[in-house]
């Protein structure tokens, strides 16, 4: 059997997706730390300190307490499933990354290679189907746990998530209007050269911002796990690393969907007021400098993520069901027409 | 042999097994489960043709939309192997039938493929977006447009219908 496969491009893939892979969850670790510390500031406290200086090894400490906690799996549950729901929650979480433009090209052993896992012409409809994917871990192992209070928590998310996809799906249709292109690697290199497409889609990026949350399971859209309604929501029957990962993974999908928002809205890895093109000659440097901007970039809307958590309180369900389909559907029906003619009227 | 040989070969007993076990599970929601693996791999064969478009719309309509409606009904009216009507004999009989007219339609499209030209893999653009868009709006506007005002009414039906009790 003679096989011929690029084998240079199979590893430089590899390494590119375990290094993004272990970054997604370092920071989202990172998040759950910085979520206890934005809380107390908010809330006049101090924080986790006891780990570490300033409590930086907190989330060590979380990770093993979860880690060491005894396991325990219903007895009428079905245990497959069981098992597989909080793996597939992390797995979609981490699924999105593969299309975000995390940099330039940077220049290694003599080829040029792109920080972007897969630059497909289609990536704008990979991460709406890996969104739409995103209910099965929470609905199958709510089902799995066979208890009343999961189940409600499954359903419920199940619906917030299909109520607000479509609203999301409206506005990323009218960014598409105006960048005239899927790809999400294009779409960094037009906002590098023009204006960033918030200046364009103003409405368009409010829309997908609360959609964004409503996705995640963020406050004020936390029903699923609404804790004075339901126990604990989906994962009532879950312990140990199993309920680590329905936690983590909702960090994780906090950090892409905000890196999701920075390339789509925010110019991805661009500089603001300062010219790429001019400082070609800087190889490498450049492109960390591209990697530092995205981070900025996506920490702020981490944090943003948090200020609304302990800020706001959460909706009643039937607020929720009203804001997403009463008030974002409309409003990004009417975003899109009103782009639509702004498109016919300024490209005559 | 190369990676696309490979890749089709994985995909296709992914999907045929899969598609076996669909059948072969006792509960609902295992079934269901097999199902979006058989889509999954589905969309990995459309990629393999270069359909990207159609690969990640398999996935967002059939796995993200479809399949989770299945799940909900199956879930809320938390149907099991216990709770499975038996099967009667006329029942039987007519999925016989109608998988067997299927299965004939299917050979015969079989039979007369032209099997001296292999399916192209990784070439042609056909399935790409932007070619996809002009195909449509410039040579089938009109059956475009038709089966949008269907869909339209089919989901005003499906409101119609949700309103009346």
């Amino acid at each position: 059997m003679f096989l011929t496969i690029d084998l240079a491009l199979i590893i430089e893939k590899l390494v590119l997706i375990i290094v993004v892979v272990m970054a997604s969850l370092v920071i989202a670790m990172y998040t759950t730390f910085a979520e206890r510390k934005v809380a107390a500031i908010l809330q006049d406290r101090r924080g986790p300190n006891r780990a570490g200086p300033f409590g930086i090894l907190q989330p060590l400490a979380d990770g093993l307490k979860l880690f060491f906690k005894e396991e325990i799996i219903p007895a009428f549950s079905s245990k497959a499933l069981f098992v597989l729901g909080p793996g597939l929650a992390m797995l979609t979480a981490i699924m999105t990354s593969a299309v975000i433009p995390w940099g330039d090209k940077v220049h290694f052993f003599g080829r040029d290679i792109s920080l972007q896992i897969a630059d497909i012409n289609i990536g704008i409809l990979y991460i709406f189907g890996v969104v739409s994917l995103g209910v099965y871990g929470i609905m199958i192992g709510a089902w799995a746990s066979n208890n009343k209070f999961s189940l409600i928590g499954g359903l419920r998310a199940a619906s917030q998530i299909i109520s607000y996809e479509l609203a999301m799906g409206i506005s990323l249709i009218a960014l598409l209007m105006v960048t005239g292109t899927l790809s999400l690697k294009e779409m960094v290199e037009q906002q590098q050269h023009g204006y960033w497409n918030i200046v364009k889609q103003p409405l368009g990026f409010l829309i997908f911002i609360i959609c964004a949350f409503a996705e995640c399971n963020r406050t004020p859209f936390d029903l699923p796990e609404a804790e004075n309604e339901l126990i604990g929501g989906y994962h009532t029957e879950y312990s140990s690393m199993k309920l680590g990962f329905y936690l983590f993974s909702e960090y994780i999908n906090m950090f892409i969907s905000s890196a999701v928002m920075a390339t789509l809205f925010f110019g991805g890895y661009d500089v603001p007021f300062f010219n790429e093109a001019a400082h070609a000659d800087w190889g490498n440097w450049l492109a960390l400098i591209g990697i530092v901007a995205l981070m900025a970039k996506v920490i702020f809307f981490i944090f943003l993520f948090m200020w609304v958590r302990w800020t706001i309180p959460r909706f009643r369900y039937d607020q929720l069901m009203h804001l997403g389909w009463r008030i974002l559907i409309p409003l990004a029906l009417f975003n899109m027409l009103a782009t639509g003619g702004a498109i016919l009227f300024f490209n005559k | 042999m190369n990676l696309s040989t490979l890749l089709f070969i994985l995909l296709s007993v992914v999907a045929v097994g899969s598609a076996i076990m669909m059948l072969l599970s006792k509960k609902p929601v295992n079934s269901i489960l097999w199902l979006i693996v058989v889509f999954f791999s589905i969309s990995g064969h459309y990629v393999l043709l270069n359909a990207q478009f159609l690969a990640v719309v398999n996935i967002i309509v059939y796995a993200g939309a479809i399949m989770v409606l299945f799940l909900f009904v199956v879930m809320l009216m938390n149907l099991n192997a216990e709770t499975e009507p038996a099967k009667n004999y006329r029942l039987h009989l007519i999925g016989i039938i109608s998988g067997g007219s299927l299965l004939l339609v299917l050979l015969s499209a079989v039979m007369t493929t032209n099997l001296q030209q292999p399916v192209m893999l990784k070439i042609g653009d056909a399935g790409l977006i932007n070619k996809l868009g002009k195909t449509l709006f410039e040579n089938y506007v009109l059956p475009f447009e038709i089966s949008s005002v269907l869909f339209l009414s089919a989901m005003i039906g499906a409101v119609i219908i949700g309103k009346r009790d």
